[in-house]
C-alpha cells in the first residue's frame, strides 16, 4: 500500500479544508477504498476520515425523510421508517454484501463504491481504461458474462455494483453535496455517468466535494420490492437485479410504475419504456409481459453475456408480480 | 515544511482538522508515513499506540498485539475469517484501519469467555462438532455472537419475510445461512455450524 498521511475531520468544513489538493480522499466506512488501496488500485497521498463528522442521523422532514451521509447501511436498512415507507431500500440493502460489510458501509460510501470488474480490480492486467485511462480495456477481449449490456462503450464495460442505489433510483432521492464551490442537491439518476470517453469518473462529483445527505421524498406509492438475481443465494453481485415501485387505484389499475435495473450498466438504469406501457393497464401477468417486452430497446450484449438480457426481461416480470402482490 | 509541529496542529485544529502528522506534503518515497495516536479498549484493557496509519485492524491484533485469534483469510472483506465485534457491532478487521477506530471497544475471539467458561456460542459449536480444520472459527463465532444480538433487536436480512412488518425476528436455519453468510467455510462445515447457531439461539430465548 502507498504510503499515506491521515488525518481526523471534525467538522465539515475542516473536511472540505483538507480536501482542496489532488490525491485526497475521504475514508468513511472503507470497504471498498481499503480493499482497491491495498492492490494499488487507489493510491490516495493522503487519507482525511470522517466517520466522526455529524451526519449519521435519520431524520424525518417535512419534505420526507434524510438519511445522512455517514449512516451505516445496516442502520438504514433497519430503521423503523424505512422499513415501512420505503421496504425496497431495505430490501435492497440487505441483499448486498454481507452483515459485517453493512455494519460498516455507509450512505455516502456506497454510492460512491467504485463502478468496476474484476479487470480494474487486478493491476496484472495492464489493460483498464479506468484504472490507467487509454491502456485499453482487457475485459472487452477477455471473460465478460458479469459485464454490461446497456451503455457500455469502448472504452469501459464494467457494471456499478451497489443495490442500495438502484432502489434510490425508483424512490427520486436526491443527492445533498457540499463543497468549495457551494452546496448542490444532485437527483439520484444525475449522480452515476456512463463511461463514454471518461470511464475513470464513476460519477460527476468534482474534486473536494462531500455527500453529505441522501433525501427521500414522502413515498406516495405504498407498494415497492427489490429482486435481487445471482450466482449465489448470497454475498455475491447481481447479475440483474430489480428496484419497483407500483401505484395502483382501488380497481387494480396501475397509475404508475417506477422500475430499474441493476447489475446491468455502468450505472442504475431506468426502464421508462416498461414503465409507460404499465400506466393505465390492469395489474395482471400480461402487462408484467409487455413492459418486460420493451425494456432495454438499446441492449447491446457482449459475447458472454447475452444471457442478461432476457434475465432482465424475466426478472422484471417477477419483480413486478411480487410487487402487485403486496397489500 | 518550513513550520514547526505545533504551529502546522495549531492551524490544523483551526481548520477542523486534528492530526499528529508533522506534514501534508504527498510522500515522494516509501518512507513509513508518520504515527498516529490512537487509543482502542480491547477485550476490556486499554492500549494507547502510536500507529502507522497503513495498519489495519486486523494486523494490529495479530502482529503487535499477539491476538492470533482472529484469523486472515482473504484479506479483502470476502471471506469473514477475521470477523470482530467493534462496539459490539460485528465487522471485517481487514478492511478496517485502526486509527480509524480511536476510542472503539474491540472484542476478539479471545475476549468471549468468562475465565475458563466458555461463551455460550463456543459451547454450542464445540458440542455440535461444528468446524473441521477451524481456521473460520473464531470468525464464526463471532459473527454467530452479533447474529444474536442483531436478531434479539429485531434487525431485518434478506432472509426476512416481510421487511414492512416490524415483528420479531425467527432464526429459521434459512434466517441463521443468510445472516452467517459472511462467514465462508472453505471445509463445509456448514450444517453443523448452522445447528451450533439454532441451539445458541435457542439457550438463549428459553
Amino acid at each position: 500500500m502507498r504510503p499515506f498521511a491521515y488525518a481526523r475531520a471534525t467538522d465539515v468544513q475542516g473536511a472540505l479544508a483538507a480536501a482542496r489538493d489532488e490525491e485526497v480522499m475521504f475514508l468513511a466506512g472503507g470497504t471498498n477504498l481499503l480493499d482497491l488501496m491495498k492492490t494499488g488500485v487507489e493510491r490516495p497521498a493522503r487519507l482525511v476520515d470522517i466517520t466522526r463528522l455529524p451526519l449519521g442521523a435519520i431524520e424525518e422532514r417535512p419534505a420526507g425523510l434524510r438519511l445522512g451521509a455517514l449512516a451505516r447501511n445496516t442502520d438504514v436498512a433497519d430503521h423503523p421508517l424505512v422499513r415501512t415507507r420505503y421496504p425496497v431500500l431495505s430490501q435492497a440493502i440487505v441483499a448486498g454484501a454481507s452483515p459485517q460489510l453493512r455494519n460498516m458501509a455507509t450512505v455516502g460510501g456506497n454510492l460512491l463504491q467504485r463502478t468496476r470488474c474484476p479487470y480494474f480490480q487486478e493491476p496484472s492486467f495492464a489493460e483498464c481504461n479506468k484504472r490507467t485511462p487509454g491502456s485499453g480495456c482487457a475485459a472487452r477481449h477477455g471473460y465478460h458474462r458479469m459485464h454490461a449490456i446497456v451503455g457500455h462503450s469502448e472504452q469501459c464495460i464494467a457494471t456499478n455494483p451497489g443495490d442500495m442505489a438502484v432502489a434510490l433510483l425508483v424512490l427520486d432521492a436526491v443527492v445533498q453535496v457540499v463543497g468549495p464551490d457551494g452546496d448542490r442537491a444532485i437527483p439520484i439518476g444525475e449522480f452515476h455517468q456512463l463511461p463514454g470517453d471518461t470511464p475513470h469518473l464513476d460519477t460527476g462529483l468534482r474534486r473536494g466535494e462531500l455527500v453529505t445527505a441522501v433525501d427521500l421524498p414522502p413515498p406516495a406509492v405504498p407498494r415497492s420490492s427489490y429482486l435481487k438475481v445471482r450466482d449465489r443465494a448470497s454475498y455475491a453481485f447481481a447479475l440483474v437485479s430489480v428496484a419497483a415501485v407500483l401505484d395502483l387505484d382501488t380497481q387494480g389499475v396501475i397509475r404508475q410504475a417506477r422500475l430499474a435495473l441493476g447489475g446491468v450498466a455502468h450505472k442504475p438504469w431506468r426502464v421508462p419504456e416498461a414503465e409507460q406501457v404499465l400506466i393505465g393497464r390492469p395489474a395482471a401477468e400480461d402487462a408484467w409481459r409487455a413492459a418486460a417486452d420493451v425494456a432495454l430497446p438499446d441492449a447491446r450484449p457482449l459475447r458472454d453475456n447475452a444471457f442478461k438480457v432476457e434475465l432482465a426481461r424475466r426478472s422484471l416480470v417477477r419483480a413486478l408480480t411480487t410487487t402487485a402482490a403486496l397489500a | 515544511m518550513n513550520m514547526s509541529r505545533r504551529v502546522f496542529v495549531e492551524s490544523m485544529l483551526a481548520s477542523g482538522v486534528a492530526t499528529s502528522l508533522p506534514s501534508f506534503a504527498p510522500p515522494t518515497t516509501l518512507r513509513p508515513p508518520p504515527p498516529v495516536s490512537t487509543a482502542l479498549t480491547i477485550n476490556g484493557r486499554r492500549h494507547q499506540l502510536e500507529l502507522d496509519p497503513r495498519v489495519t485492524l486486523l494486523d494490529l491484533l495479530r502482529e503487535e498485539l499477539d491476538l492470533t485469534g482472529t484469523k486472515k483469510g482473504c484479506d479483502h472483506g470476502q471471506c469473514g475469517a477475521c470477523t470482530v465485534l467493534v462496539n459490539g457491532r460485528r465487522i471485517n478487521a481487514c478492511l478496517a484501519l485502526a486509527v480509524a477506530h480511536d476510542g472503539d471497544a474491540v472484542t476478539t475471539i479471545e475476549g468471549l469467555a468468562e475465565g475458563e467458561a466458555l461463551h455460550p456460542v463456543q459451547a454450542a459449536f464445540l458440542e455440535h462438532d461444528a468446524l473441521q480444520c477451524g481456521y473460520c472459527t473464531p470468525g464464526q463465532i463471532c459473527s454467530a455472537v452479533a447474529l444474536l444480538e442483531e436478531a434479539a433487536a429485531g434487525a431485518v436480512s434478506a432472509a426476512t419475510p416481510d421487511v414492512a412488518q416490524l415483528a420479531p425476528v425467527s432464526l429459521t436455519d434459512e434466517e441463521i445461512r443468510e445472516r452467517m453468510s459472511g462467514n465462508l467455510c472453505r471445509c463445509g462445515a456448514y450444517p453443523n455450524i448452522v445447528a451450533a447457531v439454532r441451539t445458541a439461539s435457542r439457550r438463549r430465548s428459553s
